[in-house]
């Protein structure tokens, strides 16, 4: 095959890749801030949904994407301080409280939506004006590559194009990268994911640092179901993140809660599923259909090879699940 | 735990008091949810408990859930004995439904009678096989069971839509579903016992797995409390270093509670599979799985509490959908909704009115004391 065929095969599988890719990636990130303050976060899934119901709802109402960013990240925060609240304050299981705010989510959307909008738990059809679209991005660059094919296909359909979100998600990566590396704020956050005594002795609140991030997570959250609703589809439906939340957690127990592994490990299940949507029904040369199956079960079983430590070793932040008790 | 929080109270208060007080402040909370959709609450309860024990068909069918989550219940309190938090249980009793549907379609035609033996061994064995490998992990591997076991769950999801689509589903149909067993084979239904002796269950799919519920309830009560593994067990989920000086192999514990938590999932399978839908569905386990965490969160993982709480969430589940058929508005995830809060309060902020408690029992001891003096 020559190259700009291959090219022109491979570019929309990429972009598509890409585009699923964000959701896990911002609900990756937001589970590294999360885990790496010590805080265990598996309510990724319940957090997304609730915020993908708000943004759809706010969007339909306010009649901009804006209003539906806003919603979905203010009522992320409102689910992840539920879970910093019983997780931190309380002391509670946070296993536990993970998996009440997957079902506080699962139950409140539908139930609200059927009693707002009478669809069976979707919110309204959106209009085009109502949702993060792709931005013209060209910049002369594609029509200088060749406008249909190879490179220019590759420029039209994987870099550029997309919508706001999604180069906000990529973003989210170095920055995330800068503050919690980079910054003695992000020193403290790691800190007091490891070693919270020393952190505490040192005479910086633990509570403190761990509600900050569990209110980034929120808000990482927020990005995340608000994509789902409000830029990928035209509205909430039912259980639409459909298991990414638990995905993402998987993704970033892959990058061994590293920003830029996280980044890799989201895309390459973000291009699992692309493959698999792409492949359904076609043969491989030399090995015949694959069932799609094959290809969505192999983030879940890549995980669990990877946690049981034959590739590599995946080790959480030492203190992360912990409560953190003062008086010692 | 702060040093107040960790003051001892009366037993009643523990095991009673506060249980009671965090489930009464979910369902207060629920009511305030019902009333913001503009429906009265405690007309909503009243629905609830007239569908749920007003009748002998509403009986039949809270009876009928009860079983599906002392099941997944009884799966979660041996795992939480043993210091593991077994979120597979979802998984866990999918796989079980593979074993169920594999005998009864092997034997098709026999009488139940004859295959029921068989169904149950393939159930455990199935749902404890699909538990092995997330239990291994932890205890050889060093890998979070919590992780794995979610992991298994999408992965039992994914195996079960390709075996119904690719292996089991009936030529010529679209749905992903295994053949009906013929009615030989099918568990009989406790309503066709009960109707000669004027005890009409209507429609409800009560079948005698309730009965080998209530006989798993004893088991876990007799092997947690009364039985050396038992006792190695508590040990391991309450310490896992003082089990290794009192010579037990926190691993090999580890392995077998999860073994025994995902055979007691699979059972699950039989009483829907072999009992109630006769074939085998996708995602017949509709989150029972997942109930089962509330329940032993709620049971404290006491055979007899999970016994009690799974009759509670049976009563919800079937005073939910009568609920939501005389009220609309008021769909069937409310009882998703209660759950969530119930698994919140009754779990994750279980400690929050202790502290108080403790502050306000001790107010008069202290006072009686000084006046003593």
């Amino acid at each position: 095959m020559d190259p700009t065929g291959f090219l022109d095969l491979a570019a929309p599988v990429l972009g598509s890749g890409l585009r699923l890719a964000v959701p896990l990636l911002f609900a990756c990130l937001a589970g590294l801030w999360s885990e790496r303050s010590g805080v265990v976060d598996i309510g990724l899934e319940g957090k997304m949904l609730a915020a993908a119901f708000a943004s759809g709802a706010a969007a339909a109402q306010f009649h901009s994407p804006w209003a539906g960013l806003l919603a979905g990240i203010l009522v992320s925060i409102g689910f992840a301080l539920i879970h910093g609240f019983a997780s931190i304050t309380q002391r509670g299981n946070q296993i536990v409280s993970g998996v009440a705010i997957n079902f506080l989510a699962a139950g409140l959307t539908v139930l609200l939506g059927q009693v707002w909008y009478g669809q069976g738990g979707r919110t309204p059809q959106l209009e085009a004006s109502e949702r993060f679209l792709g931005i013209d991005l060209d910049l002369g660059i594609g029509r200088a590559l060749g406008e249909s094919h190879g490179l220019g296909r590759v420029w039209s359909e994987v870099i550029a194009g997309h919508n706001l979100l999604v180069y906000l998600s990529l973003a989210a990566v170095p920055a995330t990268w800068w503050i919690l590396w980079r910054t003695r704020f992000g020193l403290r956050l790691r800190a007091v994911g490891d070693n919270p005594h020393a952190v505490d002795t040192a005479g910086v609140s633990v509570a403190g640092l761990r509600y900050r991030a569990v209110i980034v997570c929120g808000a990482l959250c927020g990005c995340a179901g608000t994509y789902l609703a409000v830029a990928q589809s035209a509205g909430f439906v039912r259980d639409m993140t459909a298991g990414k939340g638990f995905i993402a957690l998987a993704a970033l127990v892959f990058a061994k809660w590293k920003p830029f592994n996280a980044l890799g490990a989201c895309l390459l299940f973000g291009l699992l599923d692309a493959m698999a949507i792409r492949l359904q029904g076609t043969p491989l040369p030399g090995i015949g259909t694959v069932p799609v199956q094959v290809f969505q079960a192999l983030p879940y079983a890549l995980t669990v090879i990877l946690l049981a430590g034959f590739i590599g070793r995946s080790i959480p932040p030492k203190a992360s699940g912990i409560p953190y008790t003062k008086d010692r | 735990m702060s040093s107040t929080s960790r003051r001892e109270l009366p037993l009643v208060v523990d095991y009673g008091l506060i249980p009671i007080l965090n489930l009464s402040v979910a369902f207060l909370i629920s009511g305030l949810v019902v009333l913001a959709i503009g429906e009265n609450p405690l007309e909503a309860v009243a629905i609830m408990i007239r569908g749920a024990l007003g009748y002998s068909e509403g009986i039949g069918f809270t009876l009928y859930y009860t079983t599906d989550f002392v099941f997944t219940g009884l799966a979660v309190a041996v795992a939480f004995h043993a210091g593991l938090f077994n979120i597979g249980a979802e998984g866990q009793a999918t796989l079980g439904g593979l074993g169920v549907a594999l005998v009864c379609l092997t034997f098709d035609g026999a009488p139940w009678w004859l295959v029921f033996p068989f169904a149950l061994a393939a159930s455990m064995a199935f749902g404890a096989a699909w538990a092995f490998v997330p239990a291994w992990a932890q205890a050889r591997r060093g890998s979070h069971i919590v992780i794995t076991t979610i992991m298994f769950n999408y992965l039992a999801a994914t195996l079960m839509v390709w075996v119904l689509v690719e292996l089991m589903s009936e030529p010529g149909t679209m749905s992903p579903e295994s053949r009906t067993f013929a009615e030989a084979t099918r568990l009989p239904f406790l309503r066709d016992f009960l109707t000669p002796w004027g005890i009409d269950l209507g429609q409800s799919p009560l079948n005698p797995m309730v009965f080998v519920a209530i006989l798993a309830a004893i088991f876990v009560w007799v092997l947690v409390w009364r039985t050396r593994l038992g006792f190695q067990i508590r040990t391991v989920g309450k310490n896992p270093i003082a089990a290794v000086y009192a010579g037990i192999d926190p691993g090999h514990v580890v392995i077998v509670a999860m073994l025994i938590s995902g055979a007691l999932s699979g059972l699950l399978a039989v009483n829907e599979v072999m009992g109630t839908q006769h074939r085998l569905l996708l995602e017949f386990v509709a989150g029972a799985g997942f109930v089962g965490i509330a329940v032993a969160l709620m049971g404290r993982s006491h055979p007899f509490g999970v016994v009690l709480a799974s009759l509670l969430f049976g009563i919800l589940y079937q005073g939910g959908a009568e609920l939501a058929f005389e009220k609309p508005k008021i769909s069937r995830d409310m009882i998703v909704v209660i759950q969530a809060l119930v698994i919140l309060f009754a779990g994750a902020l279980e400690h929050m009115f202790r502290p108080g408690l403790v502050k306000l029992l001790d107010r008069p001891r202290a006072v009686a004391a000084r006046g003593g003096a």
